[in-house]
This record gives C-alpha cells, structure tokens and sequence, in this order.
C-alpha cells in the first residue's frame, strides 16, 4: 500500500504558479492554503489580490477572489465584508502595495477594526516593477531607483508597518514572522492560523507581516537571499507578536 | 401613495433604499453630505444593512467594487473633486463589469473650485474619468421626482448590464425640496449573479472579480465584449424630452437644472412670437444624438445652454454633423444663467442666422 506523506493542499488551485524560482510568495501561498483549509473556511472564504508580483494570486488561491486597484485591497475587503460579515475575508499584499500608495487604505480598515486578514508580503522592493525602492528598502540597500543605496537623509527610515499597526486599537492581532527558514516558515503559519481565528472570532482586524525575499531584484542567488533576509532584515524588522487579544476576552 | 416635500438629496438615499440598497461608502464633501447622511440614519435599522464612512473617495469606490463583487446593491455618492478621486474605482468596475450607482451632486471646478451649483462634470462623466476604453450610463434629472425615479431605475440598469451607472445633479437638485411620490417602478428581467463571490462552499469552481487581462489577445476580446454592451445602452437607454419643438427656428438643448431655466425661456420667447424649442437629454451617455438629428427642418441653429463654459456643446456638433450651426451659452462657477440673458443670445444667433 502506498501512503501518501506529503499533499498540495486544497486551498490552492492546480495553476502553475509564474513566481520566479526561490520566490518565498510561493511558500507563503502555501501557508494561507493550508490554514484555510485546517479552519473549515475555504467554501466560504473571499481572498483580495493586490498589485505586485502577487497580482495573480487570484488564479492560485482555492476560492472565491477579488483583484483589486494597487493599495486598494482593504478597502475592497471592507465592501465584501460588510456585505458577507459571516465569511471569511483576507488580503494579501506587498510592501509597495500596503504601506506606500495604500497606507491610507490599511490604516482605516485596522482603524475601524474591519474583520478581516491581511497577509503583507515585506520583501523590502517593488518585485514586480524591476526593483525599485520601496517604503520598506533598508538604508544602503540598492535598488533600481536607489542605485547608490538608499539614503536616510533624502528618503528617510525603512517604514516598520507592524509598530505602526500596533498602535491602532482595532487591530486585534499584529505579528511580525519570516520565512526564511523551516521553523521560521513553521512559526509564520501558526501566525496565520491565529490572524484567522481573530477575525472568525469576530474580535477585529488581524495583520501578519511576513519578510519574503526577491532573489531577482536583490540580484543574489535563492540561496544567498534568505541569508541576506536573516542577517538585514530581521535586525531592523524584529520578529514577533506586537497585539494579541487577551485570553478570554 | 402619497407625496412628500424632501430634500433632493435625501430623497436619492431614499430612492436607493426603496430600489434594495443595503450599502452605502462615502466622504464627506458639499453639496452632496445629506445623502451620506441619510444612508447613515437608515441603513443601519435596515437587516443587513451598513453605512461606512471612508476615509477618502478612493476607499469608497474601491469598497464598492468589494460590495458590488460580493452581489450587492450598492451606492455611493460625491461630488466633483471627489468624483475625480473615484474613477480610479470606476475603471476598475467598469473592467471587471460589477453593477453599482454613483451620483455626483456637482459644484463649480476645476481644482477646488467652488461649492454652488455647476455642469462643468460633463466631460468627466461621459467621457470616461478613469482610464481605458469604457462607458457607463449617465442619468441628469432635472427634478428631484425624476432623480428619484432615474434613481431606482438605475440599479436594475446597474444589475442588467453589469455596468457602473452615474447619476449626476448639481447642488440645486441636491438642495432643493419638491414632493415627490415613490411609485412602483416597471423592474427589468435581471440575470441571476452567479459571478459573484459569495464563497464556493465547495460546490464550484472559484468565482473572480478581475479587470487584468496580459494577454492582448484576451483584453482586445474583453473590450470588444465591453463594446458590444455599450452599443446595446446606445441602442436602447437613450432617454430625452423634447418641449415645443415644432416649427422651431432654433432649439435650445440643456439637461438638469439649466433645462428648467430654459423651458421658461422656450415659452417666454414663444409668447413674443419666436419660435424657439428645447430638447432635453436626459441620458448625458447615450447622448440623445437622433433627436438633435431630427430636429424640424425649420431648425436654423441649436444652442445648447450649460452651466459650463462649454462642454455638451460637443456632443451638440457631434450629433449634427455641421449641418446647422451649433451656439453656446453658458455660465460658470456657480454662477446660474439668467432667462433674459439666454433669450438676448437666443434672438442675438436668429438674428444672425435670417
Ligand atoms: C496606480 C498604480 N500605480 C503604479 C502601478 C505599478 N505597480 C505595479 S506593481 C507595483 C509595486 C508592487 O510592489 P510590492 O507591493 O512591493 O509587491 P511585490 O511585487 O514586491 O511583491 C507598482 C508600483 C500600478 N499598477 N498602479
Ligand atoms: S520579482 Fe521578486 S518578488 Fe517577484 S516573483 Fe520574482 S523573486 Fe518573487
Ligand atoms: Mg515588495
């Protein structure tokens, strides 16, 4: 008899992903999938793709879909939500997509403790342009519009979105992880899981930031990437739960 | 039923909500805030039904195309500043074809402009605001018993094409107070929304609200598809209202309030003797183009009266190809034009033209 010991999960469609190759949106992918489907919501979970490299997020996620406008998708998710309050609704987003041109459409929707997910892919750059700076680039660090390093005195800090979020009463959950390894990888679906659980407990906004790689436009092997994820980012990016809503309660 | 004396404002909200609207995302902005305002008072006793303010026009219309995609009736409201802010939105609904009623209570531009009342949207409102090839149906009633008609009319216009619908006032159908009766209106043959995302529950494949297509071939393909819906409104959403135009010499063509203005024009100026008549489009898009071509052969020029420094005007020669000369007469920036000074041009172009 065979067994069967490893299974793509449910909670993703047979596509063929267009993700270069050592691009952790794959594994994150993987991740909301499979929580979609150990929480028994995928039938009735309603999934908004942003503008980036994820843009086709849409085709690759199991269940019902929105694109939206760039930086839009939490407002969209606020319209789906208001009018389906009992389904499960997320957005997944990149850095160029949530915390520049959609700071104004993040910050409301965990303002008014809209009960939905979001799963914000930080991998520092703008992937899908070619690599130009984004809000989340780290000082010194290249890009196609930062070609000299990116330099505090003219564009200023790398903006930390979870120490901002945390700061707003209505989002219930905020955690920090990365997936540059396997217990890393492991930790950031446990994240996930508890982000969910937030907004199907009906308790508020949940965000989880995820640090993702892109070995493409950071011009450095798959490999070398995670390192250079663990050694840069986690510095200035710390890892970890910023809210959580208290037991009980 | 009876009528009710109600602010033209609140009379759309009021409109909408009779016509299914559980839905209302809107900001703030003069001369438009007593519709958001009546949303908010009534929505919430409404089974289901929610009010959210956003916190911009950008967010509002991009939580109607989460609305709208997830199958509901849906409404938003603004004015001309912050109408320019949705079309992003607009676009996109337009690309993905999801059903849901804007109105714009419009106010002098450009930039901030002013708050009293304007036509100057009327670009921006047929043209298409946003970016790509796209259309949407654009209802200007002229009083708030229209509005409130075109209004519920509007959301079975919305669900039948799967298409965006403005309906555009200005601040003097936003604030003035007439009775108004909400009758039953004919409803159309509406498709069932199986497109909207309302969960799989595991019975069907994914359904996706997209405008993103990469594949040329494939978005030539949509936008022929897109065509061929506009081509249908062009064919049978035209409305307009022709007054007094037999045997007339010219023919004045004005929408919403301007038309009221000129109506008492047309029978001031037939009382002297003049043989003047007005044709009202009542759909901004599709614009009325037959009834201009079909004026009477006694036309001598049309004139076409705005509260713009000329817009509609275009779609005036547009329409009639050269063959009769076309006149502007408008005022702008709140200002209102006056009768007198719109019959000194009506006599000042016949005068011309003999
Ligand atoms: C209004 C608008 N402005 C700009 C763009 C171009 N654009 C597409 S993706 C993108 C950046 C995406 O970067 P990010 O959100 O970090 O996602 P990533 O590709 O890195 O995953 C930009 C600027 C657009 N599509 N729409
Ligand atoms: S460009 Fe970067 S973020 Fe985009 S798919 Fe490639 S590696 Fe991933
Ligand atoms: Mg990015």
């Amino acid at each position: 008899m065979m067994q069967v010991v490893y299974e793509k999960t449910k909670g993703l469609t047979d596509k063929q992903t267009h993700y270069c190759p050592g691009c952790t949106h794959g594994v994150i992918h993987k991740l909301v999938g499979e929580v979609l489907v150990e929480l028994g919501v995928l039938g009735k979970s309603v999934g908004v793709a942003p503008v980036g490299c994820s843009v086709l997020a849409y085709d690759y996620f199991n269940c019902d879909m929105h694109e939206a406008a760039h930086g839009r998708a939490p407002a969209v998710a606020t319209g789906i939500k208001r009018v389906l309050p009992d389904h499960t609704v997320f957005t997944y987003q990149g850095d160029g997509d949530l915390a520049s041109i959609g700071t104004a459409e993040i910050i409301h929707a965990a303002h008014r403790g809209e009960k939905f997910t979001t799963i914000f892919v930080n991998n520092a750059i703008y992937g899908m342009t070619g690599g130009q700076m984004a809000p989340t680039t780290l000082i010194g660090q290249k890009a196609t519009t930062s070609p000299y390093g990116r330099d505090k005195a003219t564009t200023g800090m790398p903006l930390k979105v979870s120490e901002m979020m945390a700061t707003i009463d209505g989002a219930a959950f905020v955690e920090r992880v990365s997936v540059h390894d396997v217990p890393n990888i492991r930790k950031a679906k446990k994240a996930i899981k508890k982000a969910f659980q937030v907004q199907i407990d009906g308790t508020g906004f949940g965000i989880v930031e995820i640090l993702s790689n892109c070995p493409t436009n950071w011009g450095i092997t798959p490999v070398d990437s995670l390192t250079w994820l663990k050694e840069n980012m986690i510095p200035y990016y710390p890892l970890g739960n910023f809210r959580t809503p208290e037991e009980g309660k | 039923m009876s009528k009710t004396l109600m602010k033209g404002n609140e009379a759309l909200g009021a409109a909408a909500i009779q016509a299914g609207c559980k839905y209302f995302f809107g900001y703030p902005i003069t001369p438009q805030n007593e519709l958001p305002e009546y949303m908010s008072r009534e929505l919430p006793n409404i089974e289901g039904g929610a009010f959210v303010q956003a916190e911009s026009e950008v967010a509002a219309i991009n939580m109607i195309y989460g609305a709208a995609g997830a199958g509901a009736r849906c409404m938003t409201s603004s004015s001309s500043p912050g109408m320019a802010l949705k079309q992003e939105g607009i676009s996109y609904i337009a690309g993905a074809e999801l059903p849901a009623v804007i109105v714009n209570i419009s106010r002098g531009g450009p930039g901030l402009g002013g708050i009293q009342p304007s036509q100057a949207d009327y670009f921006q409102s047929t043209r298409g605001g946003g970016n790509g090839d796209y259309r949407h149906l654009v209802y200007a009633p002229a009083t708030i018993q229209e509005a409130v008609d075109l209004v519920m009319e509007a959301f079975d216009v919305a669900d039948y094409y799967r298409n965006p619908v403005i309906v555009i006032g200005d601040g003097m159908i936003g604030q003035m107070m007439e009775p108004v009766e909400f009758k039953e209106q004919k409803k159309r043959e509406l498709p069932a929304k199986d497109w909207a995302t309302t969960g799989t529950n595991g019975e069907r494949k994914p359904n996706i609200i997209n405008s993103l297509a990469l594949d040329p071939a494939e978005l030539e393909k949509h936008n022929q598809k897109l065509s061929r819906k506009y081509k249908e409104m062009e064919e049978k959403e035209v409305r307009h209202e022709d007054y007094r135009l037999e045997d007339a010499e010219l023919v004045f063509v004005a929408y919403g309030t301007t038309s009221r203005i000129t109506r008492n024009v047309v029978d001031a100026l037939r009382d002297e003797g003049i043989k003047v008549g007005m044709i009202r489009p009542i759909t901004l898009w599709p614009f009325p183009m037959a009834a201009i071509q079909n004026v009477p052969d006694s036309t001598k020029a049309l004139l076409s009266v705005e509260m713009s420094e000329g817009q509609m005007i275009d779609d005036v020669k547009i329409a009639i190809e050269g063959r009769i000369p076309a006149y502007h007469y408008g005022r702008s920036g709140g200002m209102i034009p006056v009768p007198e000074d719109i019959m000194e041009k009506a006599k000042e172009i016949l005068g011309g033209v003999k």
